[in-house]
């Protein structure tokens, strides 16, 4: 089976007068339909922009996009923007962090839900109206006939974070990109947003893409899980295989420096020292060895001089990693599992 | 470092309070647009808020947005005047001393803010914005200012030669050590944490929680530490009150409060948090879907004002607010129906209390029999399995 979404070689570079920004250097994956890929990564990872490169975003900027994105067969990037503007809103969509600043504060919520439609589909204003009185219904917006015509301002954050999933599904598109689509939201409307996510997924069968910095939202939404670091993929695989069999330290940092909710409250919070690299010139090698504390179990300075490749991982199957070192499993079993879960450690001896 | 560098500080029930809070208040006036700006209701912010934060530990405060913890903050640091309620610090009631007064308190007091990038100014070195208060509490003569600046850029884990950077210069962890350390200037007893670390990413927010830990511990602050994260209070503070529309709905210690919830919003609240760790051993904890969104506080609901996204409410609910119950040695909850999920009591436990009958109808002759939201815990409380009152 071919994949819905098939992203390969993605190369995103923003000139500046400082020099070339980075910002996404040869990035792959695939989405199947029904599928959910987690993409986690920190500010300024290229999580967003390699995804924002999928809906042709970086068209009429200075940015160098090469590579190839496969939807259902069709490169994207071959595409001139007529034939894009017809793929962008019907077959992918995409929902935003702040959907207070994604959506126009002039317009009505069901003008702006209803405009997507009438783009992509010859039906009368009425038509599309009565579909976003559908659409807001369906993702549980209480009377929607009535809050059609309301104004951004007049929902809560929860509510616009649903009436933009409403905007994004209006015409089934067989993949949807949510960048950060919870981070502004509490957790117990994180939880009804994740949910009706999963619900709408399960109906249209549509692939999903969940751009997050949390692990826990990834832990419980996505299929696959691509983590990046400073534009790369550091590590990409199953969710399950890259929670439970961790093979770069980079996600080792990621999973020791959240607290949560079941950890023992002595156990310290390991933070990854230093801060994010610059995307403009990032450490030679691998771009994550400054910060990273199993340098020294590499022979030589391989780890300065040399960028890893993506190499199946110790744990098999299809999850693959980048890292110089030879034995990423017996590390983390050895030295990261019981310091950040000595519970789960004393449970499989 | 020593041994317990990076630890939260523990609970400490014989250290005396530093602050405690008495049935605070915050009402907005709401106005009428016209010519006359007649005052057509009020935003109960906070409304009738008890706790004590003890001296050199730290109290927790979490919650939905809006649910008024920002509010609590701001009044502790004065930033608002409350409309009624005591704030003792010290043994000294604050809550309406006016700004002359207040001026030799703000040493005492400290606010970290949640956004390093708009609660420094642009415009000033980090030099002048660390600097700032030690000039104008004229704490050190002005020459000395400039060497305790670079002290407290290393307490915090700056260079001390980046005093005359401007704050763009720096990263968000780091802009959020500048905040600390401004914070940190005059030393003092109390710091209200508001949201410290939730515009970071995730591989700083646990650097700055280790800072905050181990300035706490080295000088001995108490923290009000107010986040939406549950699992960050969790990790730093031993006492934690979780707040609904303007209330205290439940508050104990940590142990109690994550293992033992008694009110169903905490139980809601719990279940909504995505668990990495239960994922990827398979599992995925129950979750309780809560409905809706939360309530207006200009005009909340009648009675318990979870009651409208409640699954157990019931008709007391609607007619008799439930008062902050001690049902532990440090636990107090505020419902009719507390108990552990899915072993709540048929019949509501606050009756004796609140002089009511089952349906929340009042019984003549029956009065209120115990001193209902005071600060801080009583001695005895009412043992849930038993129903008497039991202490230690």
């Amino acid at each position: 089976m071919t994949s819905y979404l098939s992203v390969r070689d993605l190369v995103v570079h923003f000139p500046t007068v400082d020099g070339v920004v980075k910002a996404t250097d040869g990035l792959s994956y695939e989405v199947e339909r029904g599928k959910t890929l987690g993409i986690v990564g920190e500010s300024g990872s290229g999580k967003s922009v390699s995804s924002s490169a999928i809906l042709g975003l970086h068209r009429g900027t200075n940015a160098k996009v090469s590579g190839e994105i496969l939807l259902d067969g069709d490169d994207l990037l071959q595409l001139n923007d007529e034939q894009m503007r017809r793929h962008r809103g019907r077959d992918v969509a995409m929902i935003f962090q702040d959907p207070l600043s994604a959506m126009h504060p002039y317009y009505t919520v069901g003008n702006q839900i209803a405009e997507a439609y009438l783009v992509h589909n010859k039906v009368s204003k009425k038509a599309a109206k009565a579909r976003a009185i559908e659409m807001l219904d369906r993702v549980g917006i209480p009377q929607p006939d009535r809050r059609v015509d309301d104004y951004p301002h007049q929902f809560s954050g929860g509510m616009r974070q649903r009436a933009m999933i409403a905007m994004g599904l209006i015409n089934n598109p067989g993949l949807l990109i949510a960048d950060e689509p919870t981070t502004a939201l509490d957790v117990t409307v994180q939880a009804q947003i994740l949910d009706l996510l999963q619900d709408l997924q399960r109906e249209f069968n549509s692939a999903i893409i969940i751009i997050t910095h949390d692990l826990g939202v990834v832990a419980e939404m996505a299929d696959d899980v691509l983590v990046m670091y400073a534009g790369r993929a550091v590590e990409y695989g199953p969710c399950k295989e890259i929670l439970t069999h961790p093979e770069m330290p980079y996600t080792w940092g990621l999973l020791s420096s959240v607290p949560d909710l079941t950890a023992d409250t002595n156990a310290k919070l390991i933070p990854i020292r230093g801060n994010p690299p610059s995307l403009l010139s990032p450490p030679p090698g691998c771009a994550f060895n400054p910060r990273c504390d199993h340098r020294d179990k590499v022979p030589g300075d391989l780890c300065t001089t040399q960028v890893p490749d993506l190499t199946p991982a110790r744990s098999g199957g299809n999850h693959v990693k980048r890292c110089h070192l030879a034995n990423p499993d017996e590390v983390y079993v050895a030295e990261v599992l019981p310091e950040i879960a000595p519970d789960l450690v004393k449970e499989t001896p | 470092m020593s041994e317990l560098a990076h630890a939260a500080t523990p609970l400490d029930v014989t250290a005396p309070p530093i602050l405690t809070v008495q049935d605070l208040q915050m009402y907005f006036p709401v106005k009428y647009r016209g010519i006359f700006q007649r005052t057509i209701g009020h935003v109960q912010a906070v409304d009738g808020v008890s706790f004590q934060v003890p001296k050199g530990g730290s109290l927790g405060l979490v919650g939905e947005s809006g649910c008024g913890k920002s509010t609590t903050g701001r009044l502790i640091t004065r930033l608002y005047e409350p409309t009624d309620g005591e704030i003792n610090f010290d043994g000294r009631n604050i809550a309406h001393l006016s700004q002359r007064e207040l001026l030799p308190l703000r040493r005492e007091i400290q606010m970290i803010f949640q956004d390093p990038a708009t609660s420094l100014n642009p415009r000033h070195t980090v030099g002048a914005i660390v600097g700032a208060p030690l000039l104008i509490h004229k704490v050190v003569p002005k020459n000395k200012v400039l060497p305790r600046v670079q002290e407290l850029l290393e307490v915090v884990g700056l260079n001390p030669e980046h005093y005359n950077r401007y704050p763009h210069e720096f990263s968000g962890g780091q802009r959020q050590r500048i905040g600390i350390a401004r914070s940190l200037t005059l030393q003092p007893k109390l710091l209200v944490a508001d949201e410290p670390v939730s515009a970071l990413d995730v591989s700083i927010q646990a650097q700055v929680i280790n800072l905050l830990q181990d300035v706490q511990r080295e000088f001995g602050i108490g923290f009000l530490f107010i986040a939406h994260d549950l699992a960050i209070v969790r990790h730093f503070c031993p006492e934690i009150a979780v707040m609904y529309l303007g209330k205290i709905v439940e508050i104990a210690d940590r142990e109690t409060l994550y293992n033992h919830p008694h009110h169903p919003y905490t139980q809601a609240l719990l279940s909504a948090v995505p668990d990495v760790k239960q994922a990827a051993i398979g599992g995925r904890r129950e979750r309780i879907r809560l409905e809706g969104d939360v309530p207006s506080p200009i005009n909340p609901p009648s009675g318990c004002r979870f009651r409208t996204r409640c699954s157990m409410a019931q008709e007391i609910c609607s007619k008799v607010e439930p008062p902050l119950l001690q049902v532990g040695p440090r636990h107090k909850v505020a419902c009719h129906f507390p108990g552990e999920l899915g072993h709540a009591p048929q019949r509501p436990v606050t009756t004796a209390i609140c002089g009511v009958d089952d349906h929340g109808n009042a019984v003549s002759g029956a009065t209120a029999d115990i001193q209902l939201n005071a600060p801080g815990y009583d001695t005895t409380w009412l043992d849930l399995k038993t129903g008497q009152r039991a202490g230690t």
